[in-house]
């Protein structure tokens, strides 16, 4: 695994139909880190993921990892480099079996097909779905779904894992199981969601958006705390830290 | 709308069935490839009054289903989709051609033999063409077809083709529930709203297809759509190929229901 930083400067985007989504963002991550981006609806988490990955580019500004920036020229090197897990598993599981799927990316960079097969082993091993791999993936359910979305990525065996909300739609099980997952890798994490409890237990530090600007930066344990922040910007108090439902009493 | 989600899983049979492991599904993708090819070839290449010759034939489709251990009924089912269209074709055939000829000991018109024809054949050829991707599979059947040098933008758009089905498929699901959930009592879509029915799946597969695209590119695709190590042709592929080739054409030269029958009579007598 490479030591490299993933660094942000001063990056802007807007839609085409005017729309700015991004406004001077500017941000480095360094190695190992796993950094929590939240920020209400619309805010720009997503926008801001899809210019890390390249699959659109900044008006100005730019993104580093390392020390090449992101352009279409370097796309190919950036995106072994970084690995997408999507919000909607269905969009990143298309082939017919989950070996295929995961055998996808590594196929991609011409790999012998025995390395494909040990990559593709190891990753299912990881996410715990290794008797999954010959089943279609429309027959699975959303928790196994999901963790075969994140075995076709680690099989690409990327530095940094960008994850959008991985676990939106999850039964209480499956979600821990996918949470104890992430703090399981030691890769460079960047997640975006909207579940700040599981933010708080897999993320070390917090970039807070808010119409599409940074809005704070810090720990996790001094932002995920600041209700005055957290409501400016559209959110509130991970479950966890509010008052007992029952008696009102506080957790504090 | 469970005929939506029927369709759904009826699509993915295909790929079900093309994941066992018989002696059948292991052969090379390319001789199964070129097999189908000569049984098409030979099959079409009946004038339009043999249906006696035709009948050897029916023997390929029945053998493979029975090694592949594949389920005749759907097979069946999906063959008889496609008659109706040929029956549209050939329904007039009595019609145009009436010249009367002896059938079986009964005096018919010469348009019924063509008709006739020409169902057989199309059930025939089908059959053969589904089993074909139902003991390959479409991504060795796109190995098959990269190897006898098909463009690789032909192949690349069969297969993506294939996979987009079912991603239209899965939205017009969705939006077809979201409409009957809200519209009680109602059968179908009313023709109101068919104009923005169908702009909406349109845009929203576009949406989708956007999405896989983005996926597949995020994982290094760059057109090239690669599914694995090529196999090498073994010399059971080779006897597959002589075989079934050898059979096609002796069926093709001689006719051997007739040569049967002439044998059967020459026996009696």
């Amino acid at each position: 695994m490479s030591h490299h930083k993933l660094e942000v400067r001063n990056l802007h985007f807007s839609y085409p139909d005017g729309y700015v989504a991004v406004k001077n963002i500017s941000f480095t991550i360094h190695h190992g880190e796993s950094v929590g981006i939240i920020g209400a609806n619309g805010a720009g988490k997503s926008t801001l993921l899809m210019l890390l990955m390249g699959v659109i580019f900044p008006d100005n500004g730019e993104v580093l990892v390392g020390d090449v920036i992101v352009t279409k020229k370097t796309l190919p090197m950036i995106r072994q480099r970084l690995g997408m897990v999507f919000q909607n598993p269905d969009d990143q599981l298309f082939m017919t079996t989950v070996y295929d799927d995961v055998a996808f990316g590594p196929r991609n960079y011409k790999l012998s097909e025995k390395d494909v097969e040990g990559r593709v082993a190891k990753a299912l091993e990881l996410v715990g779905i290794a008797h999954l791999k010959d089943r279609a993936p429309f027959k699975l359910s959303g928790g196994e779904k999901r963790s075969a979305a994140i075995a076709t990525i680690l099989a690409m065996q990327p530095d940094v894992l960008i994850m959008d909300e991985p676990t939106s739609a999850l039964d209480p099980k499956s979600r821990r199981r996918v949470m104890s997952l992430l703090k399981s890798f030691e890769h460079t994490k960047i997640i975006t969601s909207h579940d700040l409890d599981m933010m708080f237990e897999t993320c070390k530090r917090i970039i807070v958006i808010k119409e599409g600007e940074v809005a704070a930066d810090g720990t996790t344990a001094e932002i995920l705390t600041n209700v005055e922040l957290l409501e400016r910007c559209g959110l509130e108090l991970p479950l966890s830290f509010q008052n007992c439902p029952i008696c009102g009493a506080s957790k504090k | 709308m469970t005929n939506v989600i029927n369709s759904l899983y009826n699509m993915r049979l295909l790929d079900d069935l093309a994941r066992k492991e018989t002696s059948i599904h292991k052969l090379h993708p390319l001789v199964k490839l070129i097999t189908t090819v000569v049984y098409l070839s030979v099959v079409v290449s009946f004038g339009r009054y043999e249906i006696g010759s035709l009948l050897p034939f029916v023997f390929y489709p029945m053998l493979i289903i029975v090694l592949a251990e594949l389920p005749a009924t759907p097979i069946l089912k999906r063959i008889l989709l496609v008659e109706p269209l040929i029956i549209g074709i050939g329904i007039l055939n009595p019609l145009f051609d009436q010249h009367t000829v002896l059938f079986f000991g009964m005096v018919i018109s010469r348009g019924w033999v063509t008709f006739l024809s020409i169902f057989i054949k199309c059930g025939l050829t089908v059959a053969a063409s589904i089993l074909l991707i139902a003991t390959t599979g479409m991504e060795r059947l796109a190995i098959a077809l990269r190897m006898i040098k098909i463009p690789k933008i032909f192949v690349l758009q069969l297969l993506l083709t294939y996979r987009y089905i079912t991603v239209l498929i899965e939205e017009i699901y969705g939006m077809t529930r979201a409409y009957s959930l809200r519209s009680p009592g109602q059968k179908g879509i009313h023709i109101r709203v068919w104009g923005s029915f169908a702009g909406q799946l349109i845009l929203r597969t576009f949406d989708r297809a956007q999405w896989v695209y983005q996926s597949m590119s995020l994982r290094g695709f760059t057109g090239e759509y690669n599914t694995g190590d090529v196999p090498k042709v073994k010399f059971k592929d080779i006897v597959y190929l002589v075989a079934w080739s050898l059979f096609f054409i002796i069926a093709r030269i001689f006719n051997i229901p007739m040569l049967i029958g002439l044998l059967v009579t020459g026996v009696i007598k």
